[in-house]
């Protein structure tokens, strides 16, 4: 017998058919992968923490130098008070919903071979694309900036992306976010390389990249009023 | 030349998905800016292409006519997603640097054009050498595309595995030799395809019209 593919019930059968095995296998794959999928997030943060202290990881010692180095993980509020809460498993994202004296905030502090305290401070903002997002390292006066990085998740390759280069977290190091007691955190400057000193702003400016201007304007808020001054309290009480 | 291998290099010069068919622009225009996302761009979407042909060839007489594209469509789409979740799992920095484009494979004109075109009509083993040829007709446009685009625009050439390597040597910019950053931006994508169509078309005698 010849089945007829244009009446409507075969085509009714055939879509509900086709669109049950699609789920099935789909959903099935994603609880197979997701263990390893979380691991790999997990590894690339321990990673990222690490590298704003310039230290280089692989993905298989990454978990123990991080044991390592990191000595304490704390959250605080945006008082600046210390609050309880497991600090590495708290989703930026979501406290950047709640209300802004109801956020809490993780700290990480680091202890380098040399003996030296860091205080390491992670970032979430807004590109062009996605979420941008990136650990400031701080060094032992809560002011000076020892290394940062940043990263993305989908920023424009070879504009905007270049944000977790090199050569644009390096100018980060030895900028201040303090001027006096006033909280100014880094402001980047429009126009490519040497925009901040053409500004005559050293000590607290960096470049933003040419044709990533929104990527670079997102990097900006991000150190600024969408997320680092919710640490501004907890960084003058600490402040040397 | 034979019937097979026709389909495998027809799509390389005389039926060039890109400069022939002009199917797939949008994504010569994105991932192009790097040499390493282009090259692995192409593998992915020839690899989805040659797949999904094969699926829907098979399937090409159950599938009813008046849901055709919806099936198609669905057809590819679990392909990609299962590229992008194993890329997650086991190729976490690739999937890293391809991010939203592994997404944009759904939206590829080539696939969803040649399963029409193709894969419907003909048997699986010639749809899979269609997707192949297609795949690596459209590889090739994209490795030039993001060769010229890379080298003049950054001054370097990054392959998957080794990374970047510079090719214009310190020499040159200290002479005040500088990249070029129009090169980088869409518009020239769109002058490089132009070209090398300009190129193509001077050169195949099949292409150059009647007047």
């Amino acid at each position: 017998m010849k089945i007829d593919t244009n009446s409507n019930i075969y085509t009714f059968i055939y879509a509900s058919v086709m669109v049950i095995l699609v789920a099935a296998l789909l959903a099935f794959t994603a609880i197979k992968l997701q263990p390893l999928q979380e691991k790999n997030i997990r590894v690339e943060k321990m990673q990222n923490i690490l590298q704003s202290v310039g230290i280089e990881t692989t993905v298989d010692d990454a978990e123990a130098q991080f044991k390592k180095y990191i000595t304490k993980q704390v959250l605080v509020n945006t008082k600046g008070e210390e609050v309880k809460g497991n600090a590495f498993s708290t989703n930026l994202k979501a406290q950047t919903r709640l209300k802004k004296e109801d956020r809490v905030l993780p700290v990480f502090y680091a202890k380098m071979d040399d003996g030296k305290k860091m205080a390491i401070i992670p970032l979430r903002g807004t590109g062009l694309w996605g979420p941008i997002w990136g650990y400031l390292a701080l060094e032992n006066d809560f002011n000076t900036i020892y290394g940062a990085v940043f990263d993305h998740k989908g920023e424009t390759p070879g504009l905007g992306a270049d944000i977790n280069k090199d050569w644009f977290e390096k100018p980060f190091k030895g900028k201040t976010l303090f001027e006096g007691d006033k909280f100014v955190s880094i402001t980047i400057y429009k126009g490519g390389k040497g925009a901040a000193k053409l500004a005559g702003d050293t000590k607290h400016g960096c470049d933003a990249i040419s044709g990533g201007t929104i990527t670079s304007k997102g990097l900006q808020r991000m150190l600024k009023e969408e997320w680092l001054d919710n640490y501004e309290a907890f960084l003058k009480k600490n402040k040397k | 030349m034979s019937k097979n291998s026709k389909l495998l290099s027809g799509p390389i010069n005389l039926n060039n998905p890109i400069t022939v068919q002009v199917l797939g622009i949008c994504s010569a225009l994105a991932v192009t800016v790097k040499l390493e996302p282009a090259i692995v761009m192409s593998v992915s979407v020839t690899a989805v292409l040659a797949l999904a042909n094969v699926i829907v060839s098979l399937l090409r007489n159950t599938i009813p006519s008046r849901i055709r594209i919806i099936v198609q469509l669905v057809i590819v789409a679990a392909l990609v997603i299962l590229v992008d979740q194993i890329l997650k799992a086991y190729l976490y920095d690739v999937s890293k640097q391809l991010s939203v484009f592994v997404g944009l494979i759904i939206t590829n004109c080539i696939i969803m054009g040649r399963l029409e075109a193709f894969a419907l009509g003909n048997k699986p083993y010639a749809s899979f050498l269609d997707g192949i040829g297609n795949g690596a007709g459209y590889a090739i446009i994209l490795i030039i595309i993001a060769a010229i685009r890379e080298l003049f625009g950054a001054g370097t050439l990054t392959f998957p595995g080794i990374g970047e390597v510079t090719i214009i040597p310190q020499a040159f910019y200290d002479f005040g030799y500088q990249n070029n950053g129009l090169v980088i931006l869409p518009p020239m994508a769109l002058i490089v395809v132009g070209i090398i169509i300009w190129v193509q078309r001077a050169k195949t005698r099949e292409l150059i019209e009647e007047v």
